[in-house]
């Protein structure tokens, strides 16, 4: 929570009309996906499609993480970390087996 | 675990292999769904405008309506949100934000720009709209109102922009070609060549 | 929970969950303890305050709400407007 006015303590990722942003120019300029964007994308896709995880969980998810990484990690960077926050939450996917498999891929 | 410090790639390889090792997620399911959403892009939306430019039953369905009428066109709306339809008429203008995240209507317009994601758009649109449209050089006529849409919900927002003058007589793919992405987000203004 | 019909002056609540613990809310703080319009309902929808935490969701009236710009930011003079999607139980007669 950050706020020009303490009465209005709103959530980090409630942005509109935020006084800190007020000045910062739109960068208007093309960017095209990479393919680690369109794999993140894909895969919230087929994990909502199959009923592992809904939108709105996803969205609860980057909520929870913390400003500093939130302003800091990119779009799907954030996608990345809520998918395996509630993955991990639900006990769809075990801590153990992520830890073995962030090993091995090292 | 603390994840925010991972290195994203191996990440998403370690997140994936597990999916794949319990079967839930395969590699072809990501690859099938990747192939399925590049297929949509603000071309299909264009194509819907211009429709409803030249159409008036069109546009009456249209603006009733979005999703079927995109359904029309054989876009795949199923499992999609439900999709609205802003008209702009002359004194009354729409820009359309997600200020709690990117809600961007996919199906139509394909990914949603950078730009529709950052933080400063995402701030400005609802409370400096003007400056916002002025980073893209767009300026309304005197005396128009901006109707800034916040897509916070279960609806999907598109705009369908006024018809440029100058363009009487002519076809619909000519008049496709004309609208960009922006113009059906509300930031530019369809104009001639 | 009573439903508002286009033209209605409603209050949306000024509540702020986020204060007791972890939530989703899609009602942005800029519209919180605001005045506005119903422009139209939307349909009903299941909440997602619930969904976000894989909970049984009851299904809610959406409404468009219009809002003048001048009365959400105190630096604004144009007479714009700002149109949110807002669930029903945010919502209040004004």
């Amino acid at each position: 929570m950050a706020d020009e006015d303490a009465a209005r303590p709103r959530a980090h990722h409630d942005l509109g009309g935020v006084a800190q942003y007020l000045c910062e120019p739109v960068d208007i300029s093309g960017h095209s996906l990479s393919e680690f964007d369109r794999e993140v994308d894909a895969l919230r896709q087929v994990l909502g499609q199959k009923g592992i995880m809904t939108v709105d969980e996803l969205r609860r998810g980057i909520e929870a993480i913390p400003e500093a990484d939130y302003l800091r990690l990119g779009y799907y960077q954030r996608w990345l970390r809520s998918i395996t926050a509630i993955l991990l939450e639900k006990k769809i996917v075990a801590e153990a087996d992520l830890a073995a498999a962030l090993a091995a891929e090292q | 675990m603390n994840l925010s410090g991972l290195e994203n790639e191996r990440l998403l390889a370690a997140l994936r292999g597990v999916l794949a090792a319990k079967n839930l997620v395969s590699a072809a399911e990501i690859a099938e769904r990747i192939a399925i959403t590049d297929q949509a892009s603000p071309a299909q939306g264009a194509a819907m405008v211009a429709r409803a430019w030249t159409d008036a039953g069109f546009r009456a369905r249209l603006l009733a309506c979005g999703t079927r009428a995109a359904e029309e066109f054989g876009i795949m709306m199923r499992g999609a949100p439900p999709l609205g339809v802003l008209e702009n008429v002359p004194g009354l203008h729409h820009l359309v934000v997600c200020t709690l995240c990117s809600c961007y209507p996919r199906a139509v317009l394909g990914y949603p720009p950078f730009w529709y994601k950052s933080v400063a758009y995402r701030a400005r649109a609802v409370r400096d709209p003007r400056g916002v449209l002025a980073e893209w050089g767009t300026t309304l006529p005197e005396g128009t109102r901006i109707r800034v849409v916040d897509s916070t919900a279960d609806y999907r927002w598109m705009v369908l922009p006024l018809r440029p003058a100058g363009t009487e007589g002519w076809d619909e793919a000519a008049l496709a070609a004309l609208v960009r992405e922006g113009d059906m987000v509300g930031v530019t203004l369809p104009r001639l060549p | 929970m009573s439903e508002f019909a286009p033209g209605t002056r409603v209050r949306v609540r000024l509540d702020w969950p986020e204060l007791r613990g972890p939530v989703h809310i899609r009602t942005p703080h800029y519209v919180r303890g605001r005045e506005g319009t119903v422009l139209r309902p939307l349909g009903r929808f299941a909440n997602p305050e619930d969904l976000a935490f894989a909970r049984p969701a009851a299904v809610l009236p959406l409404y468009h709400v219009r809002f003048e710009q001048r009365a959400l930011w105190p630096e604004v003079v144009a007479a714009d407007e700002v149109v949110v999607e807002i669930f029903g139980p945010w919502l209040e007669a004004a």
